[in-house]
């Protein structure tokens, strides 16, 4: 795992000849996590999910994060035990179960902040922190709700001399993200075979530190016949750790890999309603 | 052979897309979805769909380009696109909810979440799809503005509303069109069997019926022995 500030140059002069060596155990990616974060959630809904490191989380002492996520069981688990401060999100689903149950009660009890933005905006917001600019402008959110509920949004004037008033989208920058890839090399090179990547990327781009957990660790050497080349989506520059986790994305769907497993993620559904819903969550995980 | 009321929404469904000429349609569920394939099939061969997944498919079912997530909002920000989506709530000038129900602090019902709603109506047409017609889901007003109305849009000025192209909604019930006063709700077709008090009814609010009235009508037979074929 690479140290949260660059070795002198005399410590790394042995090994100058290997790129750093950044594998890691989940316990020791959670170790880096700290209580109050903001907390970026790579895949969409029910899909490519992080939940080895999610549930990890979920099981730490870690609390009082704000999660960034194209959101599913990972925002769903995390309210379920009671870590999180304030949920920023498009949306809220497990796809084939429509609404997450964890996430519902959570907001019907009133436990959680929200920022509730369009979800195009939430991929404007995470291209801004990327390209380390204040905000992203669109017409997106303008007259809808999402205003009236995020009093923090502001519109910016066009400096030209069509002078329209755009919505300023502001930067969703992150301390850290959690993502998890089909393979990987030990350098933290993170290869997506899915046929939709989602917005991994531009997690990793806009966070200070990324842990991926993958399927596989291949040697470099080996991308080309796992998939495409241009696959390998995440560069090592943006990654601070990588965890071999099979089946870390849970019951969430990992295809090629595998789909999603229906029946565990029912018995994770179902789990809202038993006598100790945590307890029975993180077991349809186990 | 007669049409089923549920054919006669597939069809109206399907004439959504017929001038769309060539962008890609967003049907959003089952019932949508059949009904844009139909529009491709009979009605307008440019239509651009997707998988549903990651991929443009055509009519032959060869993948025709890619339309992952990140393609979508591309493609909707650029406006050649036409969504039909479904509402949680819908009020006279088409503001649709998703999100939830109650104060959105603490909501009765957390749904969806505004999801790409706000997005989707400020940057290209959007028609809406409502399966069971009732006070439930046509209210007098939203909880949650998810998808924007036409008044919403009309307070943001000619600059902010330029794509801003709020299309027709289908009930099961009815055809419905922003012809009434001020952009708001008419109804412009009803379901032969269906009483108009009935419709009356099952509105939230008073309901503007077109002097036009017309019935739904039923598909062309070669379309409706397509419909039954069709899984």
């Amino acid at each position: 795992m690479r140290p949260a500030r660059p070795l002198s140059k005399v410590a790394t002069q042995s090994s100058a000849t290997k790129m750093a060596d950044k594998r890691c155990t989940v316990a020791e990616v959670i170790g880096k996590l700290e209580s109050g974060m903001t907390l970026g959630i790579g895949g969409w809904g029910s899909r490519r999910k992080p939940m080895a490191l999610v549930k990890a989380l979920a099981e730490s002492s870690v609390t009082d994060l704000t999660v960034v996520s194209f959101a599913g069981p990972d925002l769903g688990l995390l309210c379920a035990a009671g870590k999180v401060r304030k949920a920023v999100y498009g949306f809220v689903s497990l796809d084939s179960i429509p609404l997450e149950p964890f996430f519902r009660r959570a907001r019907q009890r009133g436990e959680i902040q929200v920022r509730e933005w369009d979800e195009g905006m939430m991929v404007l917001g995470l291209e801004a922190a990327s390209r380390r600019l204040p905000f992203t402008p669109t017409r997106a959110g303008l007259g809808s709700s999402v205003i009236a509920l995020n009093p923090d949004l502001k519109t910016v004037t066009s400096p030209y001399e069509d002078g329209e008033a755009l919505l300023a989208v502001p930067a969703l920058p992150l301390d850290a993200a959690l993502l998890h890839v089909h393979r990987a090399d030990v350098g933290g090179n993170g290869q997506i075979l899915s046929p939709d990547p989602f917005f991994d990327e531009l997690f990793a781009r806009a966070a200070q530190q990324v842990f991926l957990s993958t399927e596989r660790l291949i040697d470099t050497a080996d991308f080309p016949t796992e998939g495409s080349v241009d696959r390998i989506l995440i560069p090592r520059m943006q990654v601070t750790g990588v965890v071999e986790v099979p089946g870390g994305a849970g019951f969430t769907e990992c295809l090629p890999d595998y789909p999603r497993d229906e029946s565990a993620q029912a018995a994770y559904a179902a789990a809202v309603g038993a006598e100790d819903p945590l307890a029975a969550a993180l077991a349809s995980l186990s | 052979m007669t049409a089923t009321a549920e054919e006669r929404c597939l069809w109206a469904l399907a004439q959504l897309f017929a001038d769309d000429g060539e962008i890609l349609a967003s049907p959003m569920g089952p019932e949508p979805q059949k009904a844009a394939r139909l529009c491709r099939r009979f009605l307008n061969p440019d239509l651009m769909l997707s998988d549903g997944v990651a991929h443009l498919i055509d009519g032959a079912g060869a993948i025709e380009g890619p339309m992952n997530y990140a393609r979508v909002f591309e493609t909707l920000w650029n406006g050649k696109r036409h969504v039909l989506m479904g509402a949680s709530q819908l009020d006279r000038f088409g503001n649709q909810n998703i999100s939830c129900i109650g104060p959105h602090p603490q909501p009765k019902v957390q749904l969806l979440g505004v999801r790409g709603a706000p997005g989707n109506t400020m940057n290209h047409r959007t028609s809406y799809w409502v399966p069971k017609h009732s006070t439930r889901v046509f209210v007098d007003t939203v909880d949650v503005v998810s998808g924007v109305g036409t008044n919403h849009a009309e307070a943001l000025g000619p600059a902010n509303r330029r794509f801003f192209d709020l299309y027709r909604v289908v009930t099961n019930l009815g055809v419905l069109d922003f012809g009434g006063p001020q952009k708001s709700l008419r109804l412009v077709q009803i379901q032969g069997e269906t009483d108009l008090a009935f419709v009356h009814e099952q509105t939230g609010f008073e309901l503007v019926v077109s002097d036009q009235l017309a019935v739904m009508p039923d598909p062309p037979a070669e379309i409706l022995h397509w419909l039954r074929r069709e899984a």
